[in-house]
């Protein structure tokens, strides 16, 4: 995808409790293990749970600044559409977009200040006209366990990176909790699945 | 062996790798995960101290004796620990004393974005700040012999995004230091009288001279030699925003970033054609630049508030708007944190709100209930302030201002308890309401002296909150539970009417501990017969209650609370306040 000498820039963002934590981790072992050199760069604070959360991974041959500058994302990862859309402006023109349709609602609308906003599908296309839409969190409550939804994105994640799929496979058994390694294998190859070919 | 390890799990493995022996902390973002990784090494004996002062004093005492020790706290933290570190600075050591301070810019979880680099210049003492996770790990060992060598405590600063920014590390063995553990009776050295401290001073002055001889040849401060049109100093993560925008411009890449070899910076200044220094938050290269009569270009063009950032970095060297404006969309609601579903706080401030009391708060979650719709917290200074503060307000006011303090468990253990006594010495009326959760929540869930747990998730001795309050002299001791709030509304007011200090201990269990298993209960309900749509209930900021709009012919509620199921903890605190008995138990 892109000239070895180049550092690509995803960025994963979501809801806390989401497991973006988990899935940036995973690409990032996946990225580290490829033999690049990778940072990764989140914020920790405040929010126990329910509060925005992004994590910035960057890998190439050569990788100065943890943060993605502006502008410069080549994959908008989302696992909620709200926090997809708030990050657009992150995204380099001509970048691709995975995204879950899932929604949470923020304080002002589940307090009914304000309503869900409309139209996020519509925004995202607009900036990738090949975006990847799943509805994730369906996949995972269909696959059992809604908490599989983040790994249904990965999996979505490495058919548009140029990665090994065998690491892809290892890292996940390795990292995703004991007891659920095979619903978590099964939930990336749905992943893959609904990537397209 | 490469791993991919944060700064914080680097600093831990190079201190560990440096043969240290002990490790304290107070629990603070971004620190906390140092002392928390140290803790995952058998030969480290690892502690959450009650506060960092006496985290740098256990650390310290340790290290009088001989063993290696590491003690890791954030910027603030340093504040209070400031005591002891000055004066250590004059007793020195005899095993090696690493202090981390992790600063946060940006404030992403802080109540100030200070600077503690000052505190190497004003405490004089060396001060080395890595610029990845590799630096992280590498400096913490160079740190160990630094402080044996020079013989005093070295500070090792991180930042926000060196803490918690991943990238991969090398791996090295453990080799233990070369000191010889045992008591040193050396009065004259470790006994801080004027008269003995008096003589130590000079030494300081010298050891700090030795160190800036040190700091010429030391490889860590090194120039990369690029294209000398644009000349960078710089030193930690603005190192890597610097290298991103201009990665053909030349740097002189301190890794030490006090005291500073003036020869190397005056060397590289006379190489390149324009001298620019990059750092974040205050000009502290820069102002000492200029005191080697050098002229560089710093926070005329780069922020004094906040991170920086590759763009603003280009911005500033080019001096062209290159920042690409970041548009976030204005339409797409923020998203705070708040309380979680069925937080035991949360019928507390919602009680102070309802007496229309001011709240001396203090830090942790509960801080969180200042942001509307609560509204029910009204300072919040730095740890343990609010108990002093309410106290001050009464001394201002009079005994009948109606001002209580709230603090935390684990915020009161660190500095509440001095402060309780004042009041009951200085015959204040206070009212201080300690909410505890057993835990300290904000951080992680981190033990504290009352939580009955060690670092280690081991059942440790118990300072019992009751006593401790009893034997402070506080006669008005009541435990109540925060979920009944008639209860609570009635104790509040019973106590802020008595006419000497009182605590109440708000007593339960954070809902992301194991011991709140015993608290949860079903989930509630709405009826929706009953609810009028009032939305006193959403002022709570349940996650768990939400809205639904729904107008039909004849009725005049807009429409419904919801309640969702998955997210209720059956806390039964919007229950008690609901006016139209809307709410009930699933079984109702």
């Amino acid at each position: 995808m892109k000239p070895a000498a180049e550092v690509t820039n995803v960025l994963m963002v979501g809801v806390g409790g989401q497991g973006i934590i988990l899935t940036s981790s995973i690409l990032a072992a996946v990225a580290a293990e490829s033999g690049l050199v990778i940072k990764k760069s989140e914020v920790h604070g405040m929010a126990q749970r329910g509060g925005a959360v992004s994590s910035h991974i960057r890998f190439g041959q050569k990788v100065y600044s943890p943060l993605i500058p502006a502008g410069e994302a080549d994959i908008l990862f989302g696992s909620e559409l709200l926090e997809t859309c708030r990050w657009l402006p992150y995204l380099k023109e001509g970048g691709k977009i995975i995204a879950s349709l899932q929604k949470i609602d923020p304080p002002s609308v589940f307090r009914g200040e304000k309503p869900y906003p409309e139209g996020l599908v519509e925004k995202l296309k607009a900036k990738d006209p090949q975006l990847i839409a799943i509805d994730a969190l369906k996949e995972a409550v269909g696959l059992g366990d809604a908490r599989v939804a983040g790994i249904v994105l990965l999996g979505s994640l490495s058919k548009i990176l140029d990665f090994n799929l065998q690491l892809w496979l290892d890292k996940v058994k390795e990292m995703v909790p004991k007891k659920a390694v095979e619903i978590n294998l099964k939930a990336f190859q749905r992943g893959r699945e609904l990537a397209g070919p | 062996m490469r791993k991919l390890l944060s700064g914080n799990e680097a600093v831990a493995r190079g201190a560990w790798e440096a043969g240290v022996e002990v490790a304290t902390a107070y629990p603070g973002t971004p620190s906390t995960e140092i002392v928390q990784a140290l803790a995952g090494y058998p030969e480290v004996n690892a502690q959450w101290s009650v506060n960092e002062k006496v985290a740098l004093e256990v650390a310290s005492g340790a290290g009088y004796a001989g063993a290696r020790s590491l003690c890791a706290m954030k910027h603030v933290g340093l504040n209070v620990a400031s005591d002891p570190l000055f004066t250590l600075s004059y007793t020195g050591i005899q095993g090696g004393l690493v202090v981390v301070t992790a600063d946060d810019p940006n404030l992403y979880s802080s109540q100030n974005e200070q600077d503690n680099r000052h505190y190497a210049r004003a405490a004089k003492l060396p001060m080395l700040e890595p610029s990845d996770s590799d630096e992280a790990r590498r400096f913490s060992k160079t740190a160990f012999a630094l402080s044996e060598k020079y013989d005093c405590p070295v500070l090792l600063r991180l930042t926000t995004r060196i803490s918690h920014g991943e990238s991969l590390t090398e791996l090295e063995e453990r080799k233990m230091g070369p000191v010889l553990k045992k008591f040193d009776r050396n009065p004259s050295k470790y006994v801080m009288l004027p008269g003995y401290a008096r003589p130590r001073h000079p030494l300081v002055e010298e050891r700090m001279n030795r160190l800036k001889e040190f700091a010429e040849t030391f490889p860590e401060n090194r120039i990369e030699m690029g294209d000398k049109k644009i000349g960078i100093v710089s030193s930690g993560v603005a190192y890597q925003y610097g290298r991103e925008a201009f990665p053909d411009a030349s740097f002189l890449k301190l890794g030490m970033v006090w005291p500073l070899p003036e020869k190397l910076v005056k060397k590289f200044a006379g190489q390149v054609e324009k001298l620019f220094v990059v750092e974040e938050l205050d000009p502290f290269l820069e102002d000492n630049l200029r005191m080697m009569g050098l002229d560089p270009v710093g926070k005329e063009v780069f922020p004094l508030c906040g991170e920086l950032s590759p763009e603003l970095v280009k911005q500033g060297v080019s001096g062209k708007g290159s920042v690409r404006e970041i548009n976030f969309d204005q339409a797409i609601p923020q998203r705070p944190p708040i309380l979680c579903p069925g937080c035991p706080h949360r019928g507390v401030f919602h009680i102070l709100k309802k007496l229309k009391v001011f709240t001396c708060g203090d830090i942790g979650c509960y801080t969180l209930a200042a942001q509307p719709p609560l509204n029910a917290l009204h300072t919040c200074l730095c740890m343990g302030a609010g108990i002093g503060q309410s106290f001050g307000m009464e001394k201002a006011l009079g005994k009948d201002a109606r001002v209580v303090a709230v603090i935390g468990d684990s915020t009161f253990y660190h500095s509440g308890i001095t402060a309780l006594a004042d009041i009951v010495y200085n015959r204040g009326k206070g009212t201080v309401l300690i909410l505890d959760n057993l835990t300290t929540a904000m951080t992680g869930r981190q033990g504290h002296p009352g939580s009955g747990l060690d670092i280690y998730g081991q059942p440790s001795p118990v300072v019992e909150l009751e006593k401790l309050v009893l034997g402070l002299g506080v006669k008005r001791v009541t435990v109540v539970n925060p979920y009944d709030l008639p209860l609570l509304e009635k104790v509040i007011q019973e106590e802020m009417e008595a006419d000497e200090p009182s605590v109440i201990i708000a007593r339960s269990a954070c809902v992301l501990i194991p011991q709140f298993k015993g608290v949860r209960k079903k989930p509630v309900r709405v009826d929706r017969e009953k609810c009028d749509g009032c939305k006193i209930c959403l002022q709570l900021m349940c996650p768990a209650l939400t809205w639904e709009a729904k107008t039909e012919p004849g009725k005049k509620r807009k429409g419904y609370a919801r309640i969702d199921p998955l997210q209720c903890t059956g806390c039964e605190i919007c229950l008690q306040v609901c006016n139209e008995a809307a709410i009930c138990r699933e079984d109702q």
